[in-house]
């Protein structure tokens, strides 16, 4: 895993903002991912109501969670399976490490997983001599440029399909240099072949889980390729890397908001596989894992229950936030730094590792407002940024100028007469000054603002005076 | 401490609850035992002739192909017409479940039929299915010996055998199905739901079918709707 620059996101987005290959392959997002959501969202009429019952769901799940938990676990033991919790990153890394190690485990394969992502379990294996192999497509193009997804969905979104044949031609020497990688098929047929065999010959399979079901004790994967199929079905062992907040009640309660992922992620009806997985492989099963094991991590979650970041746990991860946020349009995920990018990642973040180190991310947001819009569990996501830059402030970690201009707008703004009369006369000032072109493209105390692009002039009056007048 | 009692009790703290409280217990035992429904779509709401109708537009629409078929013994001619049409080896591998077992297999004379597992060294598999859920065009298979879960993902080509009667309109339906198979609380190690063949756009967003599992999806619909 590389490290963390959540602390550096202003560098990261100019960076990225320079950045003309990355420029072109966030271009896919406007018409790919949000024309398709909005179409699939259209064809159900019950989607707007669907969305309230998922939210429901999971806010009923959080408040009884102990219990739903409780209650998954006897079931998955019941089933032969076994439940591990882990209340760090660093425990949840333990636990992989020696159930791989109690099954002589040389090689692992993984299904996509944000909690191995979040836990930085691939180094780890790697410095323990457990060879992980990434078998999501993306998962796997990332994984060979050492590097974090970029979307939660699209882990390799950022990337061109030129730079896609670069890293193969790079890893894969075993094949002829001359061969042809100009198609995406023809990356993709040389992905899956070299796959295959490590499919086949791993030891350990390790998944993530989109829900777990409490009624009957299992965990659910959704997916297009099949990837997570294969890695979960092949090797002696599943190991399913998840998190407490994964939960719901009943196998109702998983279809209400199965009918909401797919079309919010990729804007699908419905992805490709999703599977619900019960246990080890039963008496009588010709194929499937020996042992089941399911990790949940904490990782700060459940201090979230206590506070305003609760609703932040109903997140689903669909990536809906992400596609139709214009500041992630417009930067793409690695600015963010971490693991989770865009909207859920500007308020996730800063709850798994301190509003200190990424404090920038709830600030780099317009409060448009699209993402509640968009959010399938209705996060409001916009409140929670406000409320992570109300506690960076009142911990004195924004920046001094933001700071001493806050304190300089908040004496203006408890004096409304002279409030007024500032504004009055400083638009009168502007109105004058600007007469000629009607635009500054310099301004004292304002170069944040012109150095990219040219200020208005006011043509003389205030808004509040306007608005006197209109009355 | 273990991390069990840390998390579950930091959960409760967090939640301001012992976890001991009886009319939470109550709570969620009520929803387990009742486990409501929720919203179903209109979309599958439909007379049998539609839903079916409506399974087959949907499959077609996640790029899977449909051929439907009025009795058992067309099943193995449907097979290998499906086979014949994509130039592939007249060769399937089926699971041992007694309904694909009973097929007349012997009537496609050319056609080679193994049993068992798949170790990805076949091209082509068949499936009986538990049931299909019009709403989405989505398959429901489940693990064990009669159809091995390999035999879903590993094969190029998967053909799934769908009895007209277990077509359903919602996922509501096959869950009550489901539980009422299996058993309260209780659910095959595996139960695959398959909608379409397998695809990526991970490159450039492009979509491209076949990533690690089937590049093809085949469904036969057999029989006719039971009055």
């Amino acid at each position: 895993m590389t490290e963390t620059t959540s602390q550096r996101f202003k560098q990261n987005a100019h960076a990225a903002l320079a950045d003309a290959d990355l420029q072109r392959s966030l271009g896919v997002l406007e018409t790919n991912f949000i024309a398709r959501r909005k179409f699939v969202a259209d064809k159900l009429p019950e989607f707007d109501a669907l969305r309230d019952a998922a939210r429901d769901i999971k806010n009923h799940t959080l408040a009884h969670l102990d219990l739903y938990l409780e209650e998954y676990e006897s079931r998955v033991v019941a089933q032969g399976g076994h439940v591990h919790y882990a209340a760090t990153a660093a425990d949840a890394r333990a636990l992989v490490l020696d159930i791989c190690r109690k099954l002589n485990t040389a090689t692992v394969t993984k299904g996509k997983s944000m909690i191995a992502e979040e836990v930085g379990l691939n180094d780890f294996l790697s410095e323990h001599g457990i060879t992980p192999i990434e078998t999501d497509l993306g998962e796997y193009i990332i994984q060979l440029r050492h590097e974090m997804p970029s979307h939660i969905i699209a882990p390799a979104v950022h990337l061109s399909k030129a730079q896609v044949e670069a890293d193969f031609r790079r890893v894969h020497t075993q094949l002829a240099p001359d061969r042809d990688l100009t198609q995406p098929e023809k990356l993709l047929a040389e992905a899956r072949a070299i796959l295959r065999e490590k499919f086949l010959t791993a030891d350990v399979g390790i998944t993530g889980a989109n829900f777990l079901i409490a009624e009957t004790g299992t965990s659910i994967i959704v997916t297009n390729e099949g990837n997570g199929d294969l890695t979960q079905t092949l090797p002696r062992a599943h190991i399913v890397l998840t998190s407490i907040e994964k939960l719901v009640p009943t196998l109702e309660d998983a279809a209400q908001l199965l009918r909401v992922l797919a079309r919010s992620a990729t804007g699908q009806e419905m992805s490709v596989y999703t599977t619900l997985s019960t246990g080890p492989r039963r008496d009588g099963d010709p194929d499937g894992p020996r042992e089941y094991h399911v990790i949940l991590l904490d990782n700060g979650r459940s201090a979230m229950l206590a506070g305003e970041f609760r609703d932040m746990l109903r997140c689903i991860r669909c990536g809906a936030c992400m596609n139709h946020c214009p500041v992630y349009q417009a930067v793409g995920g690695h600015a963010y730094g971490w693991v989770y990018p865009g909207p859920m990642g500007a308020v996730l973040t800063p709850s798994l590792i301190g509003i200190d180190k990424a404090g920038q991310l709830p600030n780099a947001s317009t409060f448009c407002g699209r993402c509640e819009e968009v959010c399938p569990v209705r996060i409001p996501l916009p409140k929670l940024m406000r409320f992570w830059r109300e506690r960076e402030f009142e911990r004195h970690l924004s920046p001094a100028v933001v700071r001493s201009g806050l304190t300089l707008w908040a004496f203006f703004a408890r004096r409304p007469w002279l409030y007024g009369l500032v504004t009055h006369l400083a638009a009168r000032a502007l109105a004058l000054l600007g007469r000629a072109q009607g635009r500054f493209g310099w301004l004292p105390l304002a170069s944040g603002w012109t150095r990219d692009r040219d200020f208005p002039a006011p043509e003389g009056a205030t808004f509040q005076a306007l608005w006197r007048g209109r009355q | 401490m273990s991390d069990r009692e840390l998390v579950l009790g930091s959960i409760r703290q967090a939640l301001g609850v012992t976890g001991r409280e009886a009319p939470r217990r109550k709570v969620v035992a009520d929803r387990l035992e009742g486990h409501p429904t929720g919203i179903v779509p209109e979309r599958g709401q439909l007379e049998p002739k539609t839903r079916i109708a409506l399974l087959a537009e949907m499959i077609a629409a996640a790029a899977g192909s449909v051929a439907q078929v009025t009795d058992l013994a067309a099943v193995p001619g449907a097979v290998a017409d499906f086979l014949r049409r994509f130039n592939l080896p007249l060769s399937v591998r089926r699971g041992h479940d007694a309904r694909l077992a009973a097929l007349p297999w012997q009537l496609e004379g050319a056609l080679e039929v193994t049993v068992g597992a798949s170790d990805g060294q076949q091209l082509a598999s068949v499936s009986h299915a538990f049931g299909a859920v019009a709403e989405t065009g989505t398959l429901v298979l489940t693990s064990g010996a009669d159809n091995p879960t390999t035999l879903n993902f590993l094969p190029d080509n998967h053909i799934v055998v769908v009895d007209v009667n277990d077509v359903v309109g919602d996922f509501e339906t096959i869950v009550a199905r489901l539980r009422r198979h299996f058993g309260e609380r209780q659910l095959p190690r595996l139960v695959n739901l398959i909608t379409g063949p397998s695809r990526s756009a991970d490159i450039e967003q492009t979509l491209i079918l076949g990533a690690h599992g089937p590049r093809r999806l085949h469904v036969i619909l057999v029989g006719e709707v039971r009055r």
